[in-house]
């Protein structure tokens, strides 16, 4: 129920109690031979501002805005609108049918598509087409649960992690360059390459992390510079001789070999070995979260770094630690991208699962499992947004729009909520606006 | 919640350094002594003996200066060496900016003598790019600094940049006219900024989450109505008629100066003139004053009286008017119609410019010109068909900006209340 990390408010502690005392404050005064039946109880708590509901409302509201923006970007509909007290149904005909048709399509390309079950059963299709729109939500997911994983981390250690980008940038360029350089066999080719990864992810995530921790160069400016070195770098680095495509002359890298590539299914189904990898991840960071000493550590300094450093952990080497990790994740997400499904290294080989990476994170409010959620909803958009693209004609940015304004609007009813715990808790505000900013 | 330590680590000795050895002017003395030797040694042996010629036109054309390539690399490379020295020994302390910019300079000089030698650099074609890559980036700066002096960070520089560009070219196709796009530029970056300044100053929102955020959301939004209106219909959604060119007499006649500075567009002279305009608003005047106190200790300015968050709001959608001046920038004059993600990062670089410019209008338009010249180098060098890569000429703002918040080099401090909301008691 709660919501550490940044969505929240000012300060998890607040966050916490507030969270479970909130719901129970009306009914507090009854609760001693409370005679509410467990249905309003239920329907109590499914009306309060708990994760759940506000997640549920915040997609709800950015698809009402989505729906909006896809009928005022329509010149056909608008027009219906100019006669629309004489003829309201034109309007709200048309409207409805571009709305459900672009939504029914999100849907059919992200979850399963009805006719391709019918033509399953009766044999005109194949159960490859069934499960095609299930395999690139999970292809697309993969990537966004390790970037997301590497912020979601970072927050809990009280660290902005937004180089994620840059760090999956040099994830996918080690990768790569380890797919198409190194002579090993099949499987021992495949681990190094995503070690490989994971270590260029880990070197650009530790220079954020050492320099914060030796001389307070706050990670957010150091990581935002390095995402745009990263690419840089990336875009010199692939017209370099033996980097490059032979016989091509734009930018575009060598193919990762066979041996080094993820295992997919095959065919149309793209969907690979990243997502079992990425679920593998999620159970491992929930471990160290959770369960190890650095996970204690990271936790507490997140919480109060300065009780943290007064109780014996050395803040310094929990900062560097930790951006070593986080940047390792994001390196990983960045070698699943070219192992996965892009196989060469261009430009935008990264695409944005950076920075989608943080809106994973904020959405699964920093908890694994919740982050593995986010970027399965945010895989789906986006290969749901591939097939709205094709079949309605809608461009695939309305899901950047969507991605964006569902986090908005789950960042703004925490803070509603925040305020109203501040009011009722005076002394929890004092520790609130300490420690933010550069 | 990030608990994010301010980027100044409590460390007094880090920022009271006289009674050190390394201050802050000896360490800078190294930096210099030691880019000075490397321009002396690798740029001296690599510049092969040809004359370098930098004309005073747009051209090959008409007066130069010229020297022989190997020889201005050394020259000027001892050059900052000897001001690299200077700061070094401790001496002119009282003019150690002035000497850490002579140092600068010529190694800057050295490199451009390598690099030039047996081609030509168009000095007035070279300055006006530079102004022209950097207006852009002094309006995103100078929006970060309204904002951030305030104490709320605005990393959705290239959100209301986006939103900028965007409105600019879609009102200015629509009605015709350069001015009605100018003003829903500003209104764009004010619609970013106006959702900024409520999530990070009503809903306490973490406020660089609500920037990254913003950004994303701005180049959904821009991307989805460009290709749903823009690339459908371009004739009648993204022809934006173009700012006009206006020449002083008289003053456009000077040498170099004058083709760049007097003979150019209205844009440009207004972020030159906000330069200014905030500078003094910021230092003398009322407002200026309440800002600082706001941005530094919000307490202390509440308990005399200054509306906190009144003053936030409005600063920041001042900035958002600013940002959107910049954004109109890209459609209006630079390229003449808005094109997917056109800003490409400039938001970033503003930002980046922001910080090396120690949150002064100055300063910003100092590292604003900088990063500009980087920039416009970059093409001229790529052009020239220069070994050196013209994207690692593309990363100096970046890494100078962290070198700049790392205090390898000096340190930069950002206003103390920078990011914390304001939670009236």
């Amino acid at each position: 129920m709660t919501t550490d990390g940044p969505v929240g408010a000012p300060g998890k502690d607040a966050d916490e109690t507030a969270a479970e005392t909130a719901p129970a404050a009306t009914p507090a005064a009854k609760e001693p031979g409370s005679d509410d039946s467990f249905m309003a109880h239920f329907l109590h708590n499914l009306w309060s501002a708990n994760t759940v509901t506000v997640t549920v409302l915040s997609i709800v509201l950015a698809t009402i805005v989505g729906a909006v923006l896809i009928v005022v970007s329509d010149p056909d509909v608008l027009h219906t609108f100019s006669y629309f007290t004489a003829r309201p149904s034109d309007a709200l005909t048309a409207s409805w049918d571009l709305i459900s048709g672009a939504y029914a399509d999100l849907f059919k390309g992200a979850i399963v598509d009805p006719a391709t079950v019918s033509a399953w059963a009766d044999g005109s299709g194949t159960w490859r087409q069934v499960f095609f729109p299930i395999s690139e939500t999970l292809t697309y997911a993969a990537p966004l649960a390790f970037t997301g994983l590497s912020v979601a981390i970072a927050f809990r250690g009280g660290l902005f992690n937004i180089g994620g980008q840059g760090q999956a940038v040099l994830g996918t360029i080690i990768a790569a360059l380890a797919g198409f350089a190194l002579p090993l066999p099949p499987v021992l080719h495949l681990i190094a390459a995503l070690l490989a990864g994971l270590i260029g992810g880990a070197v650009w995530g530790f220079i954020p992390g050492i320099l914060k921790a030796r001389t307070g160069a706050h990670e957010v400016i150091v990581s935002i510079m390095l995402n745009y070195t990263a690419t840089l770098f990336l875009g010199w680095l692939i017209l370099q001789k033996g980097v490059q495509q032979p016989g091509r002359s734009d930018a575009i890298s060598k193919t990762v070999d066979g041996s080094a590539q993820l295992p997919s299914f095959g065919g149309e189904l793209r969907a690979n070995l990243g997502i079992v990898l990425a679920v593998l991840a999620t159970i491992g960071v929930a471990w160290l979260l959770n369960r190890s000493a650095f996970g204690f550590e990271l936790r507490a300094v997140g919480a109060n770094s300065h009780a943290a450093r007064t109780a014996g952990i050395s803040v310094a080497k929990t900062y560097t630690l930790l951006m070593v990790v986080a940047g390792g994740l994001a390196g990983l997400g960045g070698a699943t991208q070219v192992l996965g499904t892009a196989y060469a290294l261009t430009p935008q080989v990264a695409g944005n699962i950076g920075f989608d990476g943080l809106l994973v994170a904020l959405l699964g409010r920093n908890r694994p499992w919740g982050t593995l959620g986010a970027a399965l909803l945010f895989g789906a958009l986006r290969a749901g947004g591939n097939r709205m693209q094709s079949y309605t004609g809608i461009s695939l940015e309305l899901v950047t729009v969507l991605q964006a304004l569902i986090v908005i609007f789950i960042a703004a009813p925490a803070l509603v909520k925040a305020i109203f715990r501040l009011r009722a808790a005076r002394s929890a505000r004092l520790g609130a606006s300490i420690a933010k900013g550069w | 919640m990030t608990p994010v330590s301010t980027a100044t680590v409590e460390n007094p000795a880090e920022v009271t350094p006289t009674g050190r050895f390394w201050n802050r002017q000896r360490r800078l003395g190294v930096g210099v002594l030691v880019i000075g030797l490397l321009a002396t040694i690798l740029f001296g042996a690599l510049a092969p003996s040809k004359t370098a010629r930098f004309t005073l036109s747009e051209d090959a054309q008409g007066a130069a200066f010229s020297i022989n390539g190997k020889l201005g690399a050394i020259l000027f490379g001892v050059l900052a060496i000897a001001a690299g020295a200077v700061l070094l020994a401790g001496l002119l302390s009282r003019y150690s900016t002035a000497v850490l910019s002579a140092g600068i300079l010529t190694f800057v000089l050295s490199f451009l003598c390598w690099q030039v030698a047996g081609n030509f650099l168009p000095l007035v074609d070279t300055a006006s790019g530079t102004l022209e890559l950097a207006v852009p980036l002094i309006f995103g700066a100078l929006a970060g600094v309204l904002g951030e002096r305030s104490g709320v960070i605005n990393v959705a520089i290239e959100g209301q940049f986006l939103m900028g560009a965007f409105g600019a070219a879609l009102v200015g196709t629509m009605a015709g006219s350069v001015w009605a796009g100018l003003f829903s530029a500003a209104v764009g970056g004010v619609l970013i900024a106006g959702i900024l300044a409520v999530l990070a100053i009503r809903y306490l929102v973490d406020q660089t989450v609500v920037g990254i955020v913003l950004n994303l959301l701005a180049l959904g939004v821009t991307g989805f109505l460009y290709e749903r209106l823009m690339q459908a219909d371009a004739q009648s959604y993204n022809q934006p008629p173009k700012m006009p060119e206006w020449k002083i007499p008289g003053l456009a006649d000077i040498p170099v100066v004058g083709p760049v500075l007097f003979d150019t567009n209205l844009l440009v002279w207004l972020a030159l003139i906000l330069v200014f305009v905030v500078h003094f608003g910021l230092t003398r005047t009322r407002w200026g004053l309440r800002t600082r106190a706001v941005g530094e200790h919000p307490t202390a300015a509440d308990t005399v009286g200054i509306r906190v968050r009144g003053l936030r709001y409005l600063n920041v959608l001042l900035g958002g008017v600013v940002a959107g001046f910049g954004g109109a920038y890209f459609t209006l004059v630079a390229t003449g119609s808005f094109n997917k993600n056109m800003t490409a990062g400039a938001g970033f670089i503003a930002l980046a410019a922001l910080i090396f410019g120690r949150w002064t209008p100055f300063g910003a338009l100092g590292a604003a010109l900088f990063f500009g010249f980087a920039q416009k180098l970059a093409t001229y060098l790529s052009a020239v068909g220069s070994p050196v890569p013209n994207q690692f000429l593309n990363m100096l703002p970046y890494l100078a900006t962290i070198v700049a918040v790392a205090g390898l080099v000096g340190r930069v401090r950002a206003p103390a209340a920078d990011g914390q909301p304001y939670v009236k008691s």
